[in-house]
């Protein structure tokens, strides 16, 4: 056990806690509801193994369905993610990710801003077609999939944000 | 071998990412065919605790509406106990003629989590085998239908709402015995369909549409809603009509659980008749 592991376990609990207690009974409008549990796999470390990453983000998607009774839909969004996750990473940052990694949250970059909001945008759409998996509600997928992701990308850059400030 | 080995711890992660979908889409599908219990459900020990702790503070902001409501049903049963040579209003539940007591056993539960945004609705109860819940019981509260149990574990249940794309109930025009069937579109949580009813019926709006007799689920004449409006097409003999629901689903917390005390004689007749 050593301090990244028990850094990374209070996230996994408290972004659930969080997720389930508060942002899941968000419903601006009626429809929009944030997600910015996927902050767990973000800002999850890059040197470690891959199908370990791949497994709690199984397990994390799965613990949000048990909770949303939704199946198996967080669940794939999850692994979706996790799995494109370094292409995204060399997207945003360029290929020396991994050094820039070490201070992601450090400040607000644009190639932060480029890999939260793309990562939002593909959780999201997996998300909310499987949940509604239907083709008679286009309009409506397309528009939740717009303003649930903006929400989010807002709330995540709120809790990067507030988990800085006391490094200073 | 040696290429396969190769091949494998190559592309291990690929393998393990491919795996891992394979298992969420089959959980995701499950969902989406009809009336197929979940593998993994709200009604576990974690999820359950949770949810009823966040409902023990939550609760306090309904108390009002939830008191008024309790004088209201109150006041309703008082009416009928000093009138009780009467026949009730037929939107009432408990009327009785229906004879409750000796046909359906009534439980109280209490809703630990509501859900109305999604196309398919759960909610959560307190209350499980150990209470007496058991799958498909009829859940109602004072002002109608909330679902129906779909599925149970030691302490909690959870209930298939009727704000979900596959609960189908069974439902009639009131003062009538023209059936139908109640259906969601997944729109509007205020309205739900009423499919199937042929255009014999003489509708009005604002007529009650209750629960039908011929389920094993509901009794007779729990009301449903009012009629909203009428849809008409010209390829078919049948009505289509919305409903605007009594409930409100969005605030609810209280209910109660419908036992029909025949199920199994009922369910073993049809069966021996089937198969003869």
């Amino acid at each position: 056990m050593n301090n990244t592991t028990v850094l990374n376990t209070l996230r996994f609990i408290v972004l659930v806690f969080f997720q389930v207690t508060v942002f899941n009974n968000i419903h601006f409008f009626g429809f929009i509801t944030p997600y910015p549990y996927i902050l767990f796999i973000l800002l999850y470390p890059l040197n470690v193994n891959r199908h370990l990453f791949l497994i709690f983000s199984f397990l994390l998607g799965l613990v949000l369905d048990i909770f949303n009774n939704s199946g198996g839909v967080h669940t794939t969004a999850c692994i979706t993610l996790a799995f494109v996750r370094q292409n995204l990473l060399k997207m945003s940052f360029g290929y020396s990710y991994e050094f820039h990694m070490m201070r992601i949250t450090d400040k607000i970059s644009s190639e932060l801003v480029t890999y939260v909001v793309t990562s939002v945008l593909i959780h999201h759409t997996v998300l909310i077609v499987l949940e509604i998996f239907n083709l008679h509600f286009i309009w409506e997928i397309l528009l939740r999939i717009i303003t649930s992701s903006i929400f989010s990308i807002l709330l995540i850059f709120l809790i990067i944000g507030l988990i800085k400030s006391p490094r200073r | 071998m040696q290429q396969i080995i190769y091949f494998i711890s190559k592309n291990s992660t690929r393998l393990l990412f491919l795996l891992l979908l394979v298992v969420s889409l089959y959980l995701t599908t499950q969902t989406h065919s009809y009336h197929q219990s979940q593998m993994f459900h709200s009604a576990n020990v974690v999820s359950g605790t949770v949810y009823e702790k966040t409902n023990n503070i939550t609760e306090y902001l309904h108390l009002k509406d939830e008191n008024n409501r309790l004088a209201e049903e109150n006041a309703r049963m008082k009416q009928i106990l000093y009138n009780s040579a009467l026949i009730v209003d037929s939107t009432f539940a408990v009327n009785p003629s229906i004879r409750i007591a000796q046909d359906y056993k009534l439980f109280h539960a209490k809703i630990i989590k509501n859900s109305f945004f999604k196309k398919d609705n759960y909610l959560t109860i307190k209350g499980g085998k150990l209470n007496g819940v058991k799958k498909d019981m009829g859940v109602i509260n004072s002002k109608g239908v909330i679902g129906i149990v779909e599925n149970v574990s030691n302490h909690y249940a959870t209930i298939q709402s009727i704000l979900n794309t596959h609960t189908k109930i069974s439902a009639k025009i009131s003062n009538t015995d023209h059936f139908g069937t109640i259906t969601w579109d997944g729109k509007n949580t205020g309205y739900v369909q009423l499919v199937d009813i042929p255009k014999l019926a003489a509708l009005h709006k604002g007529d009650s549409i209750v629960t039908g007799g011929i389920s094993t689920i509901f009794p007779e004449n729990i009301p449903v809603g009012l009629v909203d409006k009428v849809y008409t097409s010209k390829n078919s003999n049948f009505y289509t009509i919305s409903v605007r629901l009594f409930n409100d689903m969005t605030n609810i917390s209280s209910v109660y659980l419908i036992e029909n005390v025949h199920i199994k004689e009922i369910l073993e007749l049809e069966e021996e008749t089937i198969n003869e």
